[in-house]
């Protein structure tokens, strides 16, 4: 499959899953689609729909009620999906950890590939992080 | 000779398909420089194929499987159909008794194919699009027909696309007259409404129906919806081209000719839909009905009367 992969490295559309965020690194992501950045040379592209997505950008601290409809977002995208978590939250929880109404095991509900920290992450971070996510394609 | 036929059919759909692909890459690195953007590599769009091909094709639990599954290929069926008509018309100088009508009749069946691929899923936003794709089809059809009689009367009442060609070789070009002048313009904002590309971009409006039929395809059959949509880059400029440009040799000097013609109609169509917001249905509805319907008349009346 490293034709494929290598294809699929070249033209990754994502699709936002904004999981209770503060909105901040939603704006970030935003900032990502302006011509300054411009992640369409890489073939990156913005989606709005989940099936034709291939990586899942989850901003946020995923609370208790939004977490059985990330799964479900999960599992409507069509297969090869990759998850991506933007910011600090779905790792670390930033400072929202001590919330009564936070997910704590967010790790199973969605199974995340990389993690891009920061509150919120620069775009250039992001950028860095999907290249990572192509490196792994690439091999 | 039915094999030979084929092989035809077969190469042009490849070259319609390559050819489209690559201008697609244009399309999308010309807007992107108009935005001060760099824009995607050069063989993005067909990376973007290949990857959608290997992807899972999700169906809808509650959908109609079957005409979910052949909309997307009957439309490619369609526009392979179309292609290759005017791709023979245009090199070959071949053609039958009612060539463009049947042109016409294929276009028609693409958004109706696209309709029902939308409307089959049962999600809002594809039902949605797919009832404003027929209010589209209802607007931009009506004058489509009458600015592809123009070029009819001007070569005799002829439906034959070679003999509208060979008319074109030894009278002057359609557009040269006032009522092919008309025809022409009328007939760039049709094909715009008819790719679905800004200002009517009105079906699949990203940021209201996300993409509109497109929706719930996933996987292949979306590869085949987005490759319909780049060779319809390739069909529908060239049939422009044909009824209006008086089609195009392909030698010598001729070929840079063919070149130009082609990319003037695509680079206007690319620079129309980066200089227009989205139109309201019922302003596009308006615009068709009581602004482009009766200047159509009056460029097919005036093509009767000889001007």
């Amino acid at each position: 499959m490293g034709w494929y992969n290598k294809r699929l490295a070249k033209s990754i559309w994502v699709f936002h899953v904004s999981a209770s965020p503060c909105n901040n690194c939603d704006i970030e992501i935003l900032d990502l689609l302006t011509p300054k950045y411009d992640v369409e040379r890489l073939g990156i592209k913005l989606v709005g729909s989940i099936r034709h997505a291939d990586v899942l950008l989850v901003t946020g601290i995923m609370n208790q009620k939004i977490a059985p409809k990330v799964r479900k977002i999960y599992e409507q995208a069509p297969k090869p999906i990759f998850v991506v978590g933007v910011g600090t939250c779905p790792s670390g929880g930033c400072c929202f950890n001590d919330s009564y109404n936070i997910t704590h095991n967010r790790k199973d509900v969605i199974p995340y590939d990389i993690y891009i920290p920061g509150c919120p992450p620069k775009p250039e971070a992001m950028i860095a992080g999907v290249a990572k996510l192509m490196e792994v394609l690439n091999e | 000779m039915i094999g030979l036929k084929f092989l035809y059919l077969l190469g042009f759909m490849v070259a319609t398909a390559v050819f489209g692909l690559i201008v697609g890459w244009v399309d999308r690195k010309l807007s992107a420089r108009v935005q001060f953007r760099v824009g995607p590599p050069f063989l993005q769009n067909f990376n973007d194929f290949f990857k959608l091909m290997g992807k899972e094709t999700i169906l809808v639990r509650n959908g109609i499987h079957w005409l979910f599954i052949t909309a997307p290929l009957a439309a490619f069926g369609m526009l392979v159909l179309i292609s290759t008509m005017i791709w023979t018309a245009l090199i070959l100088h071949r053609g039958f008794g009612g060539d463009l009508i049947v042109v016409m009749y294929l276009m028609m069946i693409y958004s109706v194919a696209l309709v029902l691929g939308g409307a089959s899923t049962g999600n809002v936003y594809s039902s949605i699009g797919a009832g404003r794709e027929i209010k589209l089809l209802l607007g931009d059809e009506l004058v489509f027909i009458m600015i592809c009689l123009v070029p009819v009367i001007q070569s005799n009442y002829t439906l034959r696309l070679d003999q509208i060609i060979t008319h074109q070789a030894e009278n002057g070009m359609v557009i040269g007259s006032v009522s092919g002048a008309i025809a022409f313009v009328l007939g760039l904002l049709c094909i715009q409404a008819k790719m679905a590309l800004p200002p009517f971009h009105i079906p699949e409006a990203e940021t209201e129906l996300v993409e509109g039929p497109l929706m719930e395809y996933s996987g292949p059959l979306l590869a085949f919806w987005k490759l319909n949509h780049h060779m319809m880059y390739v069909a529908y400029p060239l049939l422009l081209v044909l009824l209006f440009f008086g089609g195009f040799k392909l030698q010598g000097i001729d070929i840079l000719w063919a070149v130009l013609k082609y990319l003037l109609i695509v680079v206007l169509m690319i620079l129309i839909k980066n200089t227009n917001p989205r139109v309201r249905i019922d302003t596009a509805l308006n615009f068709f009905w009581r602004i482009a319907a009766p200047l159509g008349l009056a460029a097919v009346l005036l093509a009767v009367l000889g001007v």
